[in-house]
C-alpha cells in the first residue's frame, strides 16, 4: 500500500502542476475544451489523494509497523477509533489529511458552483491545484507518510495519551476543515482579480463557502477549548498558546469579512477591503500551519520540528507577494460605488466592527511574534504569555461585544436621533439593570462587570429585533407567535441566524467573565479526610477522599482516586479523577509503559459552576513508594458550561445562516446584486 | 428491672460515659493530626472559611468512612507516576500563587510555574522552581525581589509578560496605537470622501443609495472607454451600474430565461 500511496502522491503532484500551469497561462479562454480539462483535473487530483489516504488508513488499520508513521503514532492495543484518528495525529499524516480534504473541497467547488460563474472556475481550479500541489510536494520532499523503516518493530510507540480523547477525534479535523476550506473563497477572490470580474458575482459564489469555513473554524476552536479543559487539567480552556492563537487569527478576519461583505452587497463599498480580508484569511491559515509545524515558536501543541517549516515559510512569502501584487494591480477597479453618508450608520458600525476584529487579530499576531522581534532587535529572549494577551485584548474584546449590540441598532445610510432613541432605549435599560444588580450584589471585578453589562445590552438588542420582527409578521399576516417566529427566521435566515450567532458570542463572554471567580486549592488527604472550599456563590463544598483503586482498562493501567462531595453539608455524589499509564508490548510480550502517566480530570458540570477535581498523584510513603494518601487540586469554576452552550448556539445560528436555499429575501438580494444594482434603502430604515 | 440493682446501673452509666468520652477524644486527636496537613493557616480570604481541617469535619459529621490511620502502599506503584510530596500550607498561599502565575516554568512547556506544577505532574522543573519561590519568600524577599531573582537567574523570559519599559513598551502599545490610528484614518478618509461626494453633488443624505462618487465615475468611465462604450468620457450613465454589472445583469436574466 505504501507504493500505491507514494505513486498516488506523485500523480497528484503532476496533475496539480499541469492544472495550475494551464489555468494561469490563460489559453483556456479561447479553448473551451481546455477549460473543461482544467476544471476536471481537480477531480483527478481528488481521486489520487483519496487513494493515498486509503493507503495510509489501510496501513494504520492493519498495524503495518514497518511504516514509520504507523509505528510512531499507534500501537497494536490502541482502540480502533483512535487508530483511525491517528491519521492526523502526526505531522506527515496531517499533511496528507490536509491535501486530501483540500482536494475534496476543490472538486466540490467545481461541482457545486452555479454555471453563471463558469468563467471563474478554471482560475479557481488553478489556485486550488497550486495549493494542493504545494502540500503534496511538501509531503514528497520532506514528510512522506509512507516512509518505511529499515526494520519492523513488534509494536508501535502508541498514541500520545492526551490525544486519546474523544474530542481529539473531531477537534483537529474540524479545525483543519476550517483552515482548508478558506482556500476556496481565496481561490474565487484570486480568480475574480485575474479575470477582472470584480462585481459582486464572486462574493455570491463564495458566500456559502465563507460561512462553512467560519463554522468549521468556530467548531474547531470551541472543541479545542473543550479538549484543553477536560484533558489538560489546568482548569482553564484558553492559554493564548501560539497554536491556539494561530487558529484564532483567521477566525477574526473571516468574521470581519462576513460582516463587511454585507456592506459590499448592499452598498457597493469596501471592495478592496473584502478582497484583502479573504486573501489575509488564507495567508493567516497558512501562517498558523507554519507556526504549528516549524517549531519557530515554542508551543505545547507543536508537531515535531522538521524542515517542512521552510516550505511553508517560502509558500507564505511567495503567496503573499503574488496576491497582494495582484490586488494592487486591480486596485483602481475596486473603487467603492457610494460614499459613506454618515458615521452614525450601520455601515460605519460594521466598519468599526471590522476594525476591532482585525485589531484583535493584529494584537494577537503581534503578541505571538513579539518574542521573535525582541530577540532580533535586542538579542533578548522574552515570554509573552497569558497576562500580556489578557491585558491587551480584554479592552478590545469588550469593545467588540458592545459593537455587536450597537451594529444592528443603527439604520443603514444614516441614523436619525429619533431612530437611535427608539432602538437603544430597551437594550441600554437592560444593560444598566444588570450592571446595577451586580453592583448591588457586591461584584467589583471590572472586566466581569463590563462583560455582563455589555452581554445584557447585546442580548437586549437581539430580543428587541426578534420581538419586533415577529410582532410585525403577526400583525401583517395574522400568524400565531410560533409560526411568525419560525417564518421570520426561515425567510431571512442570514439576518436572524446571524443574531443567534451573536447570542452565542455574548454567552462566550459570560463564560469568560466567570473565570474571575474561580476558587482553587491543593490538598493532601488520607482516606476519610476532608477539605472545604467556598464557591463564588457562597456554597461550601466538602471534598472527602474516599480512596484509590487500581485496575487495567483497554491499553492502560488506571489509578482512580475518588472523592465524596457534599454541598452545604448535603451529599452531592462522588467524583473520580484518574492517572493513566498507557502501555505497549515488547518483543517478549511484556507490557512496557509507552508514555509518562497522564491525568484524567473529574468534572461535575452544571450551568452554575463546574466542580473540577484533579488527582495530582499519590503521596510517597516511608519506603518511597506511592501510598493511598492522595494529593488533589480542587477547582470550582463558575459558568464554564456556558462556553459549550454558547458554542452550540453559535453553531446553530451559523447553520441556519448557511442552510441551503438562502431564503426568499436573500435570493432576491443575490439576483439584484449580480445584476449590479441594489435596493435603495428608505431613509431611516433599520 | 428487678434483676438489676442500683450499683449495676451506676457501673453501666460510668462505663458508657467513659466510652463516649474516649471515642470523642480519639476522633479529635485524629482530626487534629489530619488538620495539621489539610488545613492552611495562610488560606486566602475567599477560602479561609472553606479550608477546614479534617478534624473539624469529623467533629461536625462524625466518622463516616473507614481506613483512617496509616495508609497502605498502592498495589501497582508504577501506574501512578512519580510519588508526590504532601501539600504544605504555603502551597496554597494566594500571594505565592499570584507570583507564580507571573513566572514562567523553566521547562519548554510555555506555562507559568503555578499552572505547570499543578497541571503537568511529569514536569520536574516547576516543583523545583516552586521550592525556590518558597525559599525566597521564607528569606523575607518581596514579590518584586523574587521576580528580580528569577530574571537574574533565567533572564527576562522568566516573566510571563515582559516588563513594560524600553522596547517592551512597543509590545503593549503598538496594538492599541494601531487600532486607534486605523480608526482615526478610517474616519478621516470616509468623512473626506463624503465631503468630496457632497461637493460633486452626488452624495448627501436622501439622494439615493446607489449614487457614485466622482472617483467611481472616473473609474467606470475608464472601464467603459476601454470597452468601447459610447458612454466613455461622457457624463455618468443614468443607470447606476458599471458596464460589468450590466453585463452580469444580462447574464443573470439570460440564466433565468433559460
Amino acid at each position: 500500500m505504501t507504493l500505491l500511496g507514494t505513486f498516488s502522491l506523485w500523480v497528484a503532484l503532476l496533475l496539480s502542476v499541469w492544472g495550475a500551469a494551464f489555468a494561469f497561462a490563460g489559453t483556456w479562454k479561447t479553448r473551451p475544451e481546455l477549460a473543461r480539462t482544467i476544471t476536471r483535473s481537480t477531480y483527478a487530483i481528488f481521486a489520487c489523494l483519496f487513494v493515498a489516504a486509503l493507503s495510509l488508513w489501510k496501513g494504520l488499520a492493519s498495524h503495518d509497523m514497518n511504516i514509520e508513521y504507523v509505528a510512531a503514532y499507534t500501537s497494536r492495543n490502541l482502540p480502533g477509533y483512535y487508530t483511525f484518528s491517528a491519521f492526523w495525529a502526526g505531522q506527515k499524516g496531517s499533511l496528507l489529511f490536509w491535501g486530501f480534504v483540500l482536494s475534496i473541497f476543490a472538486a466540490l467547488a467545481q461541482l457545486l458552483t452555479p454555471r453563471r460563474h463558469a468563467d471563474l472556475l478554471p482560475y479557481v481550479a488553478g489556485v486550488t491545484s497550486t495549493v494542493t500541489g504545494f502540500f503534496v510536494l511538501t509531503m514528497i520532499a520532506a514528510a512522506n507518510p509512507f516512509d518505511r523503516l529499515p526494520y519492523t518493530p513488534v509494536d508501535g510507540r502508541g498514541l500520545n495519551p492526551q490525544l486519546q480523547n474523544i474530542f481529539m477525534i473531531i477537534h483537529p479535523p474540524m479545525l483543519y476543515l476550517g483552515y482548508i476550506s478558506v482556500t476556496i473563497p481565496f481561490a474565487f477572490a484570486i480568480a475574480a482579480l485575474l479575470q477582472g470580474r470584480l462585481d459582486t458575482g464572486w462574493i455570491h459564489a463564495i458566500r456559502k463557502w465563507t460561512i462553512t469555513s467560519w463554522l468549521f473554524l468556530s467548531i474547531g476552536i470551541t472543541l479545542g477549548m473543550w479538549w484543553a479543559y477536560v484533558e489538560l487539567g489546568w482548569g482553564g480552556f484558553w492559554a493564548w498558546d501560539p497554536v491556539e492563537n494561530a487558529s484564532f487569527l483567521p477566525w477574526c478576519t473571516m468574521t470581519a469579512f462576513l460582516h463587511s461583505v454585507m456592506i459590499q452587497e448592499k452598498r457597493g463599498m469596501l471592495k478592496r477591503w473584502n478582497v484583502g480580508l479573504v486573501v489575509g484569511t488564507f495567508l493567516l491559515s497558512i501562517f498558523g500551519t507554519f507556526i504549528t509545524r516549524s517549531g519557530v515558536i515554542q508551543s505545547v501543541h507543536s508537531f515535531t520540528q522538521s524542515n517542512v517549516g521552510y516550505f511553508f515559510l517560502a509558500f507564505l512569502v511567495v503567496a503573499g507577494i503574488l496576491t497582494y501584487t495582484l490586488l494592487y494591480v486591480r486596485w483602481p477597479r475596486l473603487e467603492p460605488e457610494v460614499p459613506l453618508e454618515s458615521m452614525v450608520s450601520r455601515e460605519a458600525a460594521f466598519l468599526f466592527n471590522n476594525l476591532i476584529l482585525v485589531g484583535i487579530a493584529f494584537s494577537v499576531l503581534w503578541g505571538t511574534l513579539f518574542p521573535i522581534l525582541s530577540e532580533w532587535v535586542r538579542g533578548t529572549k522574552i515570554t509573552v504569555g497569558v497576562p500580556f494577551f489578557n491585558r491587551v485584548n480584554a479592552p478590545l474584546g469588550l469593545f467588540l461585544l458592545a459593537l455587536t449590540g450597537i451594529g444592528p441598532l443603527i439604520a443603514w445610510r444614516k441614523a436619525s436621533l429619533a431612530n437611535l432613541q427608539r432602538q437603544f432605549t430597551f437594550p441600554v435599560i437592560a444593560g444598566l439593570a444588570v450592571l446595577g444588580g451586580l453592583l448591588a450584589a457586591g461584584m467589583r471585578e471590572f472586566y466581569a462587570l463590563m462583560s455582563f453589562t455589555f452581554a445584557a445590552f447585546t442580548l437586549g438588542t437581539i430580543i428587541q429585533e426578534y420581538a419586533r420582527g415577529t410582532r410585525a409578521r403577526m400583525r401583517m399576516h395574522g400568524e400565531s407567535l410560533p409560526l411568525a417566529l419560525g417564518r421570520l427566521v426561515s425567510r431571512n435566515r442570514r439576518r436572524y441566524g446571524g443574531y443567534l450567532v451573536h447570542v452565542g458570542v455574548l454567552i462566550y463572554f459570560i463564560a469568560f467573565a466567570g473565570q474571575a471567580f474561580v476558587v482553587q486549592q491543593e490538598a493532601t488527604l488520607k482516606p476519610g479526610e476532608s477539605v472545604k472550599l467556598r464557591s463564588a456563590y457562597g456554597q461550601t463544598y466538602t471534598f472527602t477522599h474516599v480512596g484509590i483503586s487500581q485496575f487495567k482498562q483497554l491499553n492502560r493501567r488506571v489509578t482512580a482516586a475518588t472523592v465524596k462531595l457534599e454541598r452545604d453539608g448535603q451529599p452531592d455524589g462522588v467524583i473520580t479523577s484518574e492517572k493513566r499509564q498507557h502501555f505497549t508490548t515488547d518483543a517478549s510480550g511484556q507490557e512496557v509503559p509507552s508514555f509518562e502517566p497522564s491525568t484524567e480530570v473529574g468534572i461535575r458540570s452544571s450551568l452554575k459552576q463546574d466542580i473540577y477535581v484533579v488527582f495530582a498523584g499519590a503521596v510517597r510513603g516511608p519506603d518511597g513508594l506511592p501510598t493511598e494518601e492522595a494529593t488533589y487540586r480542587f477547582n470550582i469554576n463558575p459558568l464554564v458550561a456556558w462556553l459549550w452552550l454558547g458554542g452550540l448556539i453559535l453553531v446553530t445560528g451559523g447553520v441556519i445562516t448557511r442552510w441551503p436555499g438562502a431564503g426568499a429575501t436573500a435570493l432576491a438580494s443575490e439576483r439584484r446584486g449580480e445584476g449590479g444594482y441594489r435596493v435603495a434603502i428608505a431613509e431611516g430604515a433599520a | 428491672m428487678s434483676g438489676i440493682d442500683r450499683r449495676d446501673w451506676l457501673r453501666a452509666a460510668i462505663a458508657g460515659v467513659a466510652l463516649v468520652g474516649a471515642r470523642s477524644l480519639a476522633a479529635q486527636a485524629t482530626g487534629a493530626a489530619a488538620g495539621a496537613q489539610a488545613g492552611s493557616p495562610q488560606q486566602p480570604d475567599s477560602q479561609a472559611a472553606g479550608a477546614q481541617s479534617a478534624g473539624d469535619a469529623a467533629a461536625e459529621q462524625g466518622p463516616t468512612l473507614g481506613g483512617r490511620g496509616d495508609v497502605g502502599t498502592l498495589a501497582d506503584p508504577d501506574a501512578v507516576g512519580r510519588p508526590r510530596d504532601r501539600v504544605l500550607p504555603m502551597d496554597n498561599d494566594a500571594a505565592i500563587r499570584e507570583l507564580e502565575l507571573g513566572l514562567k516554568c523553566p521547562c519548554p512547556c510555555g506555562l507559568d510555574i503555578y499552572t505547570c506544577r499543578t497541571t503537568d505532574f511529569t514536569c520536574t522543573y516547576s516543583p523545583e522552581a516552586h521550592k525556590q519561590v518558597l525559599a525566597y519568600a521564607a528569606d523575607g524577599k518581596s514579590a518584586d525581589e523574587i521576580r528580580a531573582a528569577f530574571v537574574a537567574q533565567y533572564g527576562e523570559r522568566a516573566l510571563m509578560a515582559p516588563v513594560a519599559k524600553g522596547f517592551n513598551l512597543a509590545g503593549y502599545l503598538v496594538p492599541g496605537i494601531a487600532v486607534l490610528t486605523a480608526g482615526a484614518v478610517l474616519t478621516w478618509v470616509l468623512t473626506r470622501r463624503n465631503q468630496v461626494a457632497a461637493v460633486a453633488g452626488n452624495g448627501g443624505a436622501g439622494v439615493g443609495a446607489a449614487r457614485m462618487t466622482a472617483a467611481a465615475r472616473e473609474s467606470n468611465a475608464g472601464v467603459a472607454a476601454s470597452a468601447g462604450s459610447p458612454g466613455a468620457g461622457a457624463a455618468a450613465p443614468s443607470v447606476d451600474a458599471t458596464p460589468e454589472e450590466l453585463e452580469a445583469l444580462r447574464r443573470a436574466l439570460a440564466d433565468d430565461d433559460a
